[in-house]
């Protein structure tokens, strides 16, 4: 089996490695990062924290490169998503594509360009440490299901679940994976952007009760908007926000988001508040603070392009 | 109204009043620091920019005395009104108390510690303390005055004379609020979203293209605020939506304070603006859903530096 990983940032290098130590899967990764691919190809792609272990994967740069593979892996920002998908399309002509990224709306974007798409969301989290080098800050599952408008055949997803639990990445393929996903996007975009716009960590927004009734209205809102699509969410946001601000989890969590307003990155808030006010809008489901929270962190972004 | 003048509070705008008016009237600054009131005791109270002279008030830490007074400033901060109310409970004789506080709710604070007449009133005027006997005048706006219950607007009328006379700009009018509201809801909006996106009242506070620009958090803002004046019975002088596109289409790019204070990491002045209106919406049972969420953001925001 052939496998291609598309974005090897900190997510997608984790399912590269680990399934890099699979004999039967031969692993390819795409990403733009010159020195990264050099340094996977030149020493093998190294995970440390929850698991020590190289991978042996041949990056390139080059998307042009990529033979035909049974399955891509897409794990860019949301933003990069077409321009990867367009790039890398003709190696999946006989494959299915599956998304691992955050947010609503990404599957939509490959099936522009694929055939057989595969919904997922994973937990599993890390860091770039430098080039060829991920920190896994976080074990996780992961969930996959076929996409509705474009799926591919649950036998096939089956295949590509089993083989990444084999790989080390606990993996289950459903029927519907809009549950799992729509409780990480909930989760997301009721914390991230209040983290990046206040500079406070997950546990110091949960302290404050102001701070954590507008996380509550912001997950209400998300729930209306899954509700009218029918559904149905995998667990409680709410339980999963007070579960991650116990001082031993994630109390001192700075959200990716907040990591980015710091670094002036462009964020994800266009696949999260973004999405669901979009998502809301077609399900004529109003989502005022979403809408709220989408227009600050823009403003935000507007405000690193003037400095 | 007849008799010497007290102004309570010797910050910024309660030196200015102090020294402009003793030059016209009698005035007593009640200072809260016993050295403050010596500072001033001993070599007056210095006024310059806009102005260059040393006014002569009385300056004290005791309030006796208050019996024979006939006009006495508020010009404390708006959370330090209910004690230098109740410094005020059974001492005043025939006084009429005015509050300048920017936020809402001051005159109402004073109220209850008694059956004076009140004026409202919204100072716009700004400067500098430079030390505590020293103030610079920066910015030469007005001050408006008007009756607050049923006071007489003659009340409010001499009083705003006698501002101008004593050299500050001033004007009365019959009711205070339809241009104090106008002023607060554009000034919780544009001040709470400047601070938070980092952005000057530029051109995309009034953008409306996409369901994402800034524009439509704006006017919902002030259509929250809107609500608010209405349920407290109060029509707007100005629309501040409309204050913004116009605002925003001279290109003034201003930088409001509060964005300045974040910046600065300073505290901001959100509980007196933003938390205002927050508040009044709560007591008049009016949803507020947005100007809560941007007040506690900015709250949050404080928290991270303070």
């Amino acid at each position: 089996m052939r496998v291609a990983i598309v974005g090897c940032g900190a997510v997608g290098s984790l399912f590269a490695a680990n399934l890099a130590q699979l004999d039967e899967v031969e692993v390819w990764a795409f990403d733009l990062d010159r020195e990264h691919v050099a340094a996977i190809n030149e020493q093998g792609l190294r995970l440390s924290g929850a698991g020590e272990l190289v991978g042996e994967v041949r990056a390139t740069t080059d998307a042009a490169e990529l033979p035909p593979s049974d399955f891509g892996i897409v794990a860019t920002k949301c933003m990069h998503t077409a321009a990867a998908i367009e790039a890398t399309a003709p190696a999946f002509a006989d494959g299915a594509v599956c998304s691992v990224q955050n947010g609503v709306g990404n599957e939509e974007v490959l099936a522009e360009y694929a055939e057989r798409v595969i919904r997922g969301t994973t937990f599993p989290a890390g860091r770039v440490l430098g080039p060829g080098h991920v920190q896994w800050d976080v074990k996780g599952d992961t969930t996959i299901g076929p996409f509705e408008p474009s799926p591919a055949p649950m036998a096939e997803v089956e295949r590509l679940a089993a083989v990444c639990t084999r790989g080390g990445m606990p993996t289950q393929a459903v029927a519907d994976a809009r549950g799992p996903q729509w409780r990480k996007l909930i989760f997301n975009a009721a914390t991230n952007p209040i983290g990046a716009l206040t500079g406070l960590t997950h546990g110091r927004v949960c302290d404050d009760p102001g701070l954590r009734r507008l996380v509550s209205q912001l997950v209400d809102e998300g729930r209306a908007v899954a509700a009218a699509q029918g559904i149905e969410l995998d667990a409680d946001p709410e339980e999963l926000i007070d579960h991650a601000a116990r001082p031993d989890v994630a109390y001192d969590h700075k959200a990716s988001m907040l990591q980015d307003a710091e670094a002036h990155r462009q964020t994800e808030v266009d696949y999260l508040n973004g999405g669901i006010s979009r998502v809301g809008r077609e399900q004529g489901i109003p989502t005022p603070l979403n809408d709220a929270i989408t227009a600050l962190i823009k403003g935000l972004e507007a405000s690193w392009a003037q400095t | 109204m007849t008799g010497d003048i007290w102004v309570i509070g010797g910050g910024v705008i309660g030196s200015l009043f102090a020294a402009h008016l003793s030059r016209v009237a009698e005035v007593t600054l009640l200072c809260r620091r016993p050295e403050h009131a010596a500072a001033v005791a001993e070599h007056g109270l210095r006024v310059s920019g806009r102005a260059d002279f040393v006014g002569r008030p009385r300056a004290s830490v005791d309030p006796a005395g208050l019996a024979e007074t006939g006009l006495v400033i508020v010009a404390t901060k708006a959370n330090d009104v209910e004690a230098a109310a109740a410094r005020l409970e059974g001492r005043l004789g025939d006084a009429t108390v005015m509050t300048v506080q920017n936020g809402l709710g001051a005159e109402e604070v004073v109220r209850r510690y008694g059956s004076w007449p009140q004026l409202s009133a919204v100072t716009f005027m700004s400067g500098t303390k430079l030390a505590d006997d020293h103030v610079e005048y920066v910015l030469d706006t007005p001050t408006w005055v008007a009756p607050y219950e049923d006071a007489p607007f003659a009340t409010a009328a001499e009083t705003a004379s006698l501002i101008v006379e004593a050299g500050l700009k001033a004007e009365a009018m019959p009711d205070l609020e339809p241009a104090r509201w106008s002023k607060l809801i554009f000034n919780a909006t544009v001040n709470s979203v400047a601070a938070l996106t980092g952005l000057p009242h530029d051109h995309h506070f009034a953008e409306l293209d996409r369901p994402s620009d800034l524009g439509h958090l704006v006017r919902g803002l002030m259509d929250e605020g809107k609500r608010i004046a209405s349920a407290a019975g109060v029509s707007l002088r100005e629309d501040p939506w409309e204050m913004n596109v116009l605002a925003t289409q001279r290109g003034s790019r201003h930088y409001p304070s509060m964005l300045e204070d974040v910046e600065a990491q300073r505290p901001t002045e959100v509980d007196f603006i933003t938390g205002a209106l927050v508040r009044e919406a709560e007591r008049r049972g009016v949803e507020a859903p947005l100007l809560a969420a941007v007040y506690g953001l900015i709250k949050g925001r404080e928290a991270s530096y303070l």
